[in-house]
Parts: C-alpha cells; structure tokens; sequence
C-alpha cells in the first residue's frame, strides 16, 4: 500500500487520530509524509476492562459449577470451558478477534482501513466525499447525514434494533487530499477517521485511502460477531469503496438482482 | 424459455425458467442461435470450482441476434448479429483500457466472495460460471441478458455459418492468447500443448498460425490426438510413452522453448503424486491436481514460457520450483482477455487461414444437453466439442 514507507506493516500502521489533523496551509499528502499514528497499533485483540471482567467473572463462575456438578463429563466440559475463559480475561486478548484479524490499538480501539483506485481526479472524488449528505447513496448502512454548521454533522446508521445516531465534527478538511473526522462526547459508537485522495502514478486516477478507528459497542466479542455477521465496519467498506468506485467510473453498479434463474418459477432471483 | 440449469454437484438438467429481461440501460437480450459445452463448465459440473447455486443457468460460449437494448446501448441494433466473448467487461476501468479485459476491476456484483478467495484482489464476471465470478445468467438457454452491451457483443456481417464463428467466444481466443503470450520466434521455436480437448487443439493451430518450428500435442484420447495429428502436430500419448522422455527425444535434448498446459486443475496422469492430488482435490482439500503442470515445468527448454490457459482454481502443492528457476522459466497465465482477440481472429476466419469448426464432434439439443454433459465428461464416443442449438 505504501512503497515508500519504512515499516508499511508495522506496529505504527496507519489510522488517523483527532489530534493528528494537519493545521492551516496542508502539506501534500504524498508517500513519504503520512500522517502518524497515535498510540501503537497491533493486530492483537484487547479486551476493553468491562469485557475482562465479564469474561472473568462468566469463567470462575463455570469453574465453580463444574467443581459441584456430580457428573465427571460435565465436571471436565464446564470446568475446562471456565479455566479458558478465567485464562482469556487475565491475559486480556481475545483470541477469535484475534485469528479474525481484527486489528485494534492500545486504546482499544478497532482499526479498519481500505483502499482503492478510482479513475478520476482527486478533486472530484473529494467533493463527492464533502457532499456529507449525499453519503448515504454510496454507503448502504448509512442512513442519513445531516450537516447541523460547517464543522458539524448528525450521523444516522441502522442497528439490528432501530437506528443509531450521533454527532461529528470535521477535524481537517483539505480539498483535493484529505478529510478528517471525530466523533462528540455522548457518541453511541466512539469513532474517529479520515480519507485521504493522492493522485496514482501513471494517469490512473485517485488512490482513495480510508482509515477508521471505532470503539465497538460490546468489546472485542461485538467485534467478533458483527465480523462473523458481515456486518463489521472493514466489510461495509470494501463495498462502499467498491461501490464508489463504480459510480465515478460507470455511473452505475453491476447487477443480477431480477435476473432468470430455476430458482423461482416466475421471475426468479439471482 | 429452456435453460440448461446446475442443480447441484453432477447434475445438470433442462428447465422451463422466466425469460431474461433488461436489469440496466447498458443491457442488451440476445436470441441465442447457437451455445457450446466448454470443458471449464466441466469443473462447475462436479462442484470443483465454488459458490455454484441450485438453479443457475450454466453456459459462457454463445452467439445470437440482438432482439432488445437498453436505452444507454450505442453501438449495437436490434437485428444485429453477434458472437459474446464470455467474460464481462465494463471497458471504463484501468484493466479494461489496458485490454486485460478478463481482469475487468468493475464488472464484478460479487467481488468481495473472489476477494475471500484470493487475496483481495477479484477479476471480472463471466457468464454461466458461479457466483464468484458475478453469478450472471449463462448463454445456454434460448435468451441471454449481455450487460455491457457496448463493449462485449461483435458484429458478424460475413455470412460465415455459426458454427465457423461460436468459438470466438472462448475456446480459439483463449488457445490463441495461451499460444500468443509464449513470444514464438517463426521457423525456430518448438511449442508442446498438454491437453489435445478443444483449448490445446486451438492452441497448437495458433502456434502454428504463429509460425512455431514444430508443435507437440499430449493427450491419451486417441480421437484427441488424430485431430492434432491431422493439422500435422507431433503427438505422444502418455499412457504408452513416457512424455519427460519422449519430449526430450523430440527436441534434441533441449525441451520445447514454450509449454502450453491446456489441462488446467483437474489433471489426470498417474504416480503417486497424480494419487495424492485426487485425493486431497476429493476431500476438497486442495482445488488442484496439476501433474500437467509438474510435466510442463519439468519439460520445458532454458528461457523457456509456461503458458497456462487452463484454469486453476486454488492453492497447489509439490511444484517443481526449483526446476523452473533453475532453467529461469517466464510463466504467463490467467484468464483470457477476450474481447481483444475477436476482430483479430474473426480476421483470420474471414481470409481462410483457419475454419474452427474442425473441433465439432457433437450437435444436439437443448434437450440432449445433459446427456451430453456427461458424454464429454467421460470422453465418450470421440466427443471434443460439443455445440447446441437452443431451438432444435
């Protein structure tokens, strides 16, 4: 992803943080001169404390009711169960987010970054992304965004249950290169990111660079389960990317939905 | 209309199924007049290749009239008659500018089950060929939807019959490209084709279309051979003779300069390695049985191409690597890009240096299909190619 960098798969892999934004008079965002990092990134699962605790607390409890149960095959299933969960929460890593590569940082926060390189200059495809309100056609999951002043935004996603919403403020905004967002104090879902456009060498167009950081609603275990329900954000993004890419380069997305199939006498779907 | 239909793992059948109706502006419906059997519909047939659905209608080699374009289409008419080149490409992305049609960035609904797959990255769709490459409604039916209508689809206004112009689909252009992409030097190079099926006959005309010094053809269907043979290839079967030996006989000792693995991941062959292949391709631990390939890495001359238009489908094991880097091997591979050979070979048709329709052995029906499928699995009654008339 970055040719020039260093370290491209080290520690300090990318995701913006609110006090990296660059101030007045943007640098060009090129290869060498990204913005850093804050706070180590690892693909290591930290479980937030309360998770621990949980996870703890579920553990010992297991343990104890395998120690009383009478039956020698429930002793040994509930208290292996236990002894595994007690383990998990006093190393404090989460091994299934961990073999799904769920990527988080030492703040505990979940990492996700796409990219993707789209035929069209840098300036129009910033503007697509400053349109905050028009977002919503290019991200399904996205409900609606409401721009409440310059800076800030009211974001409106759907939830299994409902819808969630919160406010955001833009913490950088370079036209052509770079946007920059943070999430306000009271956010259902704390989340922080930018998007960086950086014309592709040899007349290609627009390398469109995405990074968020979030904190999941459940701890690394929501992250887990919205990563095995297709509903996690790394997911939603390579179809959003994907999806932008098609509407700037066809102005349309490829389709089957509605087509023939045996699958249905009359009118079958794909 | 009548569909030929996957209805799971070695079952295919004829169905009755809604006609195909125009889903976006750049869409066009074809009548379908003629429609082939490819041996790649062979690995969907027994499930190697995933992600095929109960219901989908199978075929990617197919010609026809044009009878509705979406409002979007310029360059073609109602009326007009066309061969389809079977991937789908949306002409617009960075890929498709650089004629590499088959790795179309932007014609793919599915692409994050290709990107599972492999490594992030996924081609374009095709038609009739499973939902990781776009689950699109294949051409084995009466009527076909061809999205990108103005990019695929070419106008044939010679009266050369269908069946002289139905492989410019598929199976000439992808021998050509495999023969292509080896870099022959005319009246020099000697090219070896592993698999005499339709893709390898197609590739040893190519290369000598091409102007190779002498090609070599390896199969161990006797009717596959003569047909190499008839074009005056050299041909060696490998259940009787030992092909590594054999070549080096043919050769001089060098190895042929290019080798053309027309197999792709369902190989024969024999030996423990061809048993512990099948094997793990049964337990679908592995996609891939690749002696041909094993044969083609060992028996190819210094400097030499390896040139793969068969298809692979996963990860493989016990490739003779170090043979290849030591003869420092250029291997070339992958999908053919279709759409940049048809005006080029159709060329070719026109002035008579080729006639595709030697490669016919079977005509039938719809109905007849999937008997059909199975004779040319099993390589019954001589059966090369297969072609399909949907109104018969």
């Amino acid at each position: 992803m970055n040719p020039d960098s260093p370290n491209p798969d080290g520690p300090n892999h990318d995701h913006a943080s609110p006090d990296s934004q660059t101030p007045d008079g943007p640098a060009t965002p090129d290869r060498t001169a990204e913005p850093q990092a804050a706070g180590e990134a690892s693909t290591g699962a930290h479980m937030p404390p309360l998770e621990r605790s949980v996870v703890g607390s579920v553990g010992v409890a297991l343990i104890g009711a395998g120690l009383r149960s009478a039956r020698p095959l429930q002793k040994i299933v509930l208290g292996g169960v236990g002894a595994g969960l007690t383990a998990l929460a006093a190393t404090g890593r989460n091994p299934l987010a961990t073999a799904l590569k769920i990527r988080q940082n030492a703040q505990g926060e979940v990492l996700v970054s796409d990219a993707v390189t789209v035929g069209k200059p840098a300036g129009a495809l910033y503007a697509r992304w400053r349109d905050l309100e028009r977002l919503p056609d290019l991200m399904t999951h996205l409900q609606t965004v409401e721009v409440l002043d310059g800076r800030r935004s009211r974001w409106t996603v759907k939830a299994p249950a409902g819808t969630v919403s919160w406010e955001a403020e833009l913490t950088a905004d370079e036209p052509g290169q770079r946007l920059a967002w943070q999430s306000l104090p009271g956010a259902a879902v704390e989340n922080h990111g930018e998007v960086l456009f950086r014309t592709a060498p040899g007349d290609r167009g627009t390398e469109v660079i995405v990074r968020l950081a979030y904190r999941p609603p459940a701890g690394t275990a929501g992250a887990v389960v919205a990563r095995l329900t297709g509903e996690e954000p790394a997911q939603q993004l390579r179809d959003d990317l994907m999806r932008f890419k098609r509407e700037q380069e066809l102005g349309f997305s490829p389709t089957t939905q509605g087509q023939s199939s045996g699958r249905a006498a009359t009118g079958g779907q794909a | 209309m009548k569909a030929i239909v996957w209805q799971g793992t070695n079952r295919v059948g004829v169905e009755t199924v809604p006609d195909p109706t125009l889903l976006l502006p750049t869409d066009a419906i074809v009548r379908v007049t003629s429609t082939a059997i490819c041996g790649s519909d062979l690995h969907l047939l027994d499930g190697v290749i995933p992600s095929m659905e109960r219901g989908d209608i199978l075929g990617h080699e197919f010609m026809g009239e044009v009878v509705e374009i979406g409002r979007d289409v310029k360059k073609l008419k109602v009326g007009d008659r066309v061969v389809v080149p079977f991937n789908i490409a949306c002409g617009a992305c960075d890929p498709c500018r650089r004629g590499l049609f088959s790795a179309c960035d932007n014609s793919n609904p599915n692409h994050r089950m290709a990107e599972a797959l492999y490594g992030g990255v996924s081609g374009g769709g095709l038609f009739g060929y499973s939902h990781m490459y776009g689950g699109y409604a294949g051409g084995q039916a009466q009527y076909v939807r061809v999205p990108f209508a103005d990019v695929g689809p070419h106008r044939i206004e010679s009266d050369l019959r269908d069946e002289q112009v139905l492989f410019l689909t598929d199976i000439f252009p992808t021998g050509y490209q495999a023969a292509e992409q080896c870099g022959i030097v005319p009246g020099r190079d000697v090219v070896a084709v592993f698999g005499a099926g339709p893709v390898g006959q197609f590739a040893a005309r190519s290369a000598q279309l091409l102007g190779a010094a002498h090609v070599i053809v390896i199969d161990r269907v006797p009717e596959r051979l003569a047909m190499a043979a008839a074009a005056g290839c050299q041909t060696i079967n490998y259940e009787q003779d030992d092909v590594l030996v054999a070549l080096r006989e043919a050769t001089g000792g060098r190895g042929p300069d290019h080798v053309i693995d027309a197999v792709g991941m369902e190989a024969h062959g024999h030996g423990p390695g061809a048993l512990a292949d099948t094997a793990k391709q049964r337990l679908r631990l592995s996609f891939d049985r690749i002696t041909a390939l094993r044969w083609a890495l060992l028996s190819c001359a210094k400097g030499g191409t390896v040139s793969l238009p068969g298809v692979y489908g996963g990860l493989i094991d016990k490739v003779p690597m170090g043979a290849a880097f030591a003869k420092g091997l250029t291997f070339r591979m992958g999908q053919t890009h279709t759409h940049r050979h048809v005006a080029p070979l159709l060329s070719r048709i026109e002035a008579g240096e080729i006639d595709p329709s030697f490669v016919i052995t079977h005509r039938a029906t719809l109905d007849e299909a999937p008997d059909l499928y199975k004779t040319f699995r099993d390589k019954h009654d001589g059966c090369v190619k297969v072609v399909l008339n949907p109104w018969g």
